[in-house]
């Protein structure tokens, strides 16, 4: 067991290769507890994330999801999230250590830019549950527990339904690359909903899943961790992300400094590498060029669905060409490496891919 | 659960005699704490290594870790399946999971590190 913003996760459950393969041919189950569940609600509660978030939430349909981010007044991104637009409610998923940020982000807002803003912030984590059902045997085994018919449920949706009769929120979001769902239940149905979907279905035994398996996914998958490739020193256009800053919809946490930075243009990138030769890559190495340091590694290890060494890193725009030579400095030795494209494994989500857009 | 025939150090390393060469590997523990094993970095056929000092380094999905020499010598041999099969040294570490042999300068100073009992001890002391 680790500590992850507070909450103690195990690594792994049975070893990470295994599960992480689970993932890739069967079904994973993750714990995804830890995350924060805000739900906004009131007349204004549009216009409340609207301003917090970097998305466009008028975009977003009812029963959709959207992946945003939350920046501060310079541009630097405070939290990745997904926006659930719900029935009663609009759901803000959050990164477990950030969650008490957010809260705060918003409580610290309300008499200036949230003014007038008729809107309450509920932290429904507490109260709530949250289990990751991975893999491309998700949907068939999953169908077996839940009311409602999961074909209508594309990739960025979500619906109430119910799980072997208990109220539950189905998401298919995932952060994995492969089809999959994340659901939501009462925090007291939580551990009989995880048994359930432990068990055995159609010849197929899903495998739990922790926090390892889920880094080796997600990376395969190009997918941004915070605390790695996205923080408070980064800005959503070098980590890629400047789609999901939608600088037309008017004001919002950070406009002003992400239209500057919009315009002026970055000068590093977030890029995918592999290693040319063996070994493995870790966050904080160094990205060297001619034997000169130039960037950082953000995340990295032996791809286990590719068995080659792979890795996200900040690089100088100049270096961020696919194609592109670098060395990894592992351990004082210049290790030859190449910039390649992200993600390094082709998402399999229901309407395939959308790289980097999710998180869970 | 160690085997008997062979040392241990306190880094969870293990050194078996044969004959005049010493094979090196690293215990159950050690690789059950790494979990799966990745990438394992060794010396090569000649290379000094010495006593307690780092002589390669062994990377699992999870951490990268030193391994260290239980005696000082030079090596003889590198497991060159390790290379194309690192998970060998989780399925069989005291067996075909072994990564060096060295030629000791004392074949004595094995007799110093400690047993199958007090490595036992030593692992079940720091929990």
């Amino acid at each position: 067991m680790v500590d992850f913003g507070g909450w103690d996760m195990p690594i792994q459950y049975r070893g990470i290769l295994a599960e992480h393969a689970a993932v890739r041919n069967g079904v994973g189950v993750f714990d995804l507890s830890h995350m924060g569940r805000l739900q906004v609600r009131g007349p204004g509660a549009r216009d409340l994330v609207q301003w917090l978030a970097t998305n466009d939430v008028d975009r977003l349909a009812p029963g959709r999801a959207q992946y945003s981010l939350v920046c501060g007044e310079d541009g630097r991104i405070l939290d990745d999230i997904i926006v659930y637009n719900l029935e009663s409610e609009i759901l803000l998923v959050v990164n477990a250590s950030n969650r008490l940020k957010i809260l705060d982000w918003i409580e610290r807002h309300r008499a200036t830019d949230l003014a007038g803003c008729d809107a309450q912030i509920h932290d429904a984590t507490p109260e709530t549950a949250m289990i990751g059902f991975q893999g491309p045997e998700s949907a068939r085994l999953l169908q077996e527990l839940v009311a409602a018919p999961l074909d209508d449920l594309r990739y960025y949706a979500a619906m109430q339904t119910t799980l072997d009769g208990r109220p539950v929120l189905v998401a298919r979001t995932g952060y994995t690359g492969e089809d999959g769902f994340e659901v939501i239940v009462a925090a007291d149905d939580g551990p009989e909903v995880w048994d359930l979907l432990l068990e055995e279905r159609g010849g197929v035994q899903p495998m739990a899943c922790g926090l390892g398996a889920r880094d080796t996914l997600r990376l395969e998958a190009g997918m941004a961790l915070y605390g790695h490739e996205i923080d408070e020193t980064t800005n959503p256009y070098e980590a890629g992300l400047g789609r999901v800053v939608r600088l037309q919809k008017g004001q919002f946490s950070g406009h002003d400094a992400l239209a500057a930075v919009s315009e002026r243009g970055v000068q590093r990138k977030l890029v995918g590498f592999e290693l040319t030769t063996d070994g493995v890559p870790r966050q904080g190495y160094s990205i060297t060029v001619d034997g000169q340091p130039v960037g950082r590694v953000t995340s990295g290890n032996k791809s286990p669905s590719l068995g080659k060494p792979i890795g996200m890193a900040y690089v100088p725009v100049d270096r961020s060409e696919v194609g592109s030579d670098i060395a990894v400095e592992i351990r004082g030795r210049q290790v030859p490496a190449r910039v390649v494209a992200l993600p390094f494994y082709e998402h399999r989500t229901r309407r395939g891919a959308t790289p980097s857009a999710s998180r869970g | 659960m160690e085997p008997e025939d062979r040392r241990y150090t306190v880094e969870h390393e293990w050194v078996k005699l044969e004959g005049d060469t010493a094979v090196v590997g690293i215990t159950h523990f050690a690789q059950d704490q790494l979990g799966d094993v990745v990438y394992v970095e060794l010396p090569k056929v000649g290379d000094r290594v010495e006593s307690m000092k780092p002589f390669g380094v062994i990377e699992s999905v999870k951490t990268a870790s030193d391994l260290f020499a239980p005696v000082s010598g030079t090596v003889a041999e590198v497991n060159a399946e390790i290379s194309e099969k690192p998970e060998l040294v989780n399925d069989a570490p005291y067996e075909s999971g072994w990564l060096i042999k060295v030629k000791p300068d004392n074949a004595s100073d094995v007799d110093g590190l400690l047993t199958a009992q007090q490595y036992a001890d030593h692992v079940a002391a720091s929990g």
